[in-house]
């Protein structure tokens, strides 16, 4: 045996591990196929720009749009604290912000009920001295939305933050720059890919919430009626319209990932 | 599951050469998943308990959620046995799709009731409150059986109602009047009594509520049709009809 066929060899991968890699495939690809052979083609115009599907769309857009921006503005700081103080309990605070990634998205709404609803530990007090209301409305969304995926973002930028060579920050010390130039200067533009692909999926959490938002916020048509709760409802009612709404939502979601693949790939 | 119950049957065979293990009730065993309407999830679970004392070999799943939904995932091909349905219509599409074998048999009826937080903080005395644009109120989603009733006992009482959220099932809807977060929504009085307390009840008048038929069936892909059949054969029995009378289900 020459010596590049064994090279060549070593660099074929097992066919074991292809085959199991193409059934893990399988686990993705078959629910769209599913879902793309129920779409009613013909129609699909029609079903799509149905009020329910504008308004939907409408406040998904913007909701996902404005808890992004939330969580750019808190998130970053927050991701900033954590990589760069040592403090006790750290660990305790991390797992906290992690939770909600693995916490059932309607325990989040439901806490969220106890705390910032009318009858809630901060919402009484708020609505007794300002009238707000947060459940069952547009800001509702924000927040429940904002909660579930606002993690994202920490999580990304703090692993960023920590990978970071401290010299260059050292560096920029050394000659003169204050640290918010430091911060503004040095550190956002090298942590800007893992910033960019923590804003992607924060979004993209953002605009997929579903749990959180129907517990929280409830279900009104232009207020709180975001796409996956007008799925949700649809597919009990109008089936077409639901396969209508799920095309849009995988083919706005895929289009923003496929986008961004190539910063994604170096980011993460 | 019959595989399990065949193997139960060979494991028997070769430890006491015996046929498979006679429960008091012949020879019905095995599972049999049961898709019942949210509303039902307090009588049902009682209802599980004594019908499982009185057929040891038998194990009862409670599948519970909007009828609606139940009726979308039967029609997917849910491999379900029994289907209890809060309304006639559900049921009526699920026949219609050739999904349920024999007729369905109306098991109960259930009346309207409007539910609001303890102690009515909100002042609710009937239907008109509903137009009130200060108060929050919750229905059901219209497609939800309970979202649907309301709806008729609204229009029955001439109300325009102004809805601050459709909530996707009759015990989502109760959860967020319990928490205080609406004051008021159209449930069932069956729902009422179950939250002991958590809600307040305020009745709607005859003249404007609407009375619920509950139907039940086997479906013709049931997995295990002989124990479907004992479980309906319960639920319509006395024992069975009790337990739904003490949940303030009223007999058809």
């Amino acid at each position: 045996m020459s010596e590049t066929t064994a090279r060549k060899r070593a660099h074929r991968p097992p066919a074991l591990l292809i085959a199991l890699g193409l059934i893990g495939l399988s686990v993705f690809v078959i629910p769209l196929v599913g879902l793309l052979a129920r779409v009613p083609w013909g129609n699909l115009p029609e079903l799509a720009s149905s009020p329910v599907v504008i308004d939907a769309l409408r406040l998904s857009v913007v909701t996902s749009l404005t808890a992004t921006a939330i969580s750019a503005v808190l998130g970053v700081p927050l991701a900033w604290v954590l990589a760069r103080t040592n403090f006790p309990g750290r660990s305790i605070l991390r797992a906290l912000i992690t939770l909600p990634l693995v916490l059932p998205p309607v325990v989040g709404g439901a806490a969220l009920l106890f705390a910032l609803g009318r009858r809630g530990l901060i919402g009484e007090p708020l609505h007794a001295a300002t009238g707000l209301v947060l459940p069952f409305s547009t800001w509702g969304v924000v927040i429940a939305t904002t909660f579930v995926a606002m993690p994202f973002l920490v999580i990304t930028v703090e692993g960023a933050l920590r990978n970071l060579d401290p010299r260059f920050e050292g560096a920029a010390s050394t000659l003169g720059a204050d640290r918010w130039t430091v911060m503004r200067r040095i550190t956002l533009p090298l942590i800007a890919p893992s910033l960019l692909a923590g804003l992607v999926l924060t979004w993209a959490r953002a605009f997929g919430e579903f749990g959180a938002t129907i517990t929280f916020a409830g279900n009104l048509q232009g207020r709180t009626q975001t796409l996956p709760l007008a799925v949700f409802v649809a597919l009990e009612s109008n089936r077409d319209v639901a396969v209508a709404i799920s095309l849009i939502m995988v083919a706005v979601s895929l289009a923003v990932l496929i986008a961004l693949r190539d910063r994604w790939w170096r980011a993460l | 599951m019959p595989l399990l119950c065949r193997v139960t049957i060979m494991t028997l065979l070769a430890l006491v050469g015996a046929g498979c293990a006679g429960s008091g009730d012949e020879s019905v065993n095995g599972e049999v998943l049961v898709s019942a309407a949210a509303s039902l999830t307090e009588a049902f679970n009682v209802i599980e308990d004594a019908f499982e004392d009185a057929n040891p070999g038998i194990d009862v799943s409670l599948n519970l959620a909007s009828s609606s939904n139940l009726r979308e995932q039967i029609l997917e091909g849910a491999p379900v046995d029994v289907f209890a349905s809060a309304n006639t219509s559900n049921m009526n599409r699920v026949s219609e799709a050739g999904a349920v074998a024999g007729e369905a048999r109306i098991f109960a009826e259930n009346t309207l009731q409007i539910a609001v937080p303890a102690g009515n903080p909100a002042g609710v005395t009937g239907l008109v409150d509903f137009a009130n644009q200060e108060l929050l109120i919750g229905l059901c989603a219209e497609d939800v059986p309970c979202g649907d009733f309301g709806r008729q006992a609204l229009d029955n009482a001439g109300v325009t109602p102004s809805i601050d959220s459709n909530e996707p099932d009759v015990r989502a809807l109760l959860t967020k009047i319990e928490a205080g977060e609406l004051d008021a929504g159209i449930v069932y009085v069956t729902d009422v009594i179950s939250t002991e307390g958590g809600v307040e009840g305020v009745e709607i008048p005859e003249n404007q509520n609407v009375v619920a038929e509950y139907s039940i069936a086997i479906l013709v892909d049931a997995p295990n049709a002989e124990a479907a059949a004992a479980f309906v054969s319960f639920v319509m029995s006395d024992a069975g009809q009790g337990i739904m009378g003490e949940y303030g289900f009223i007999a058809p």
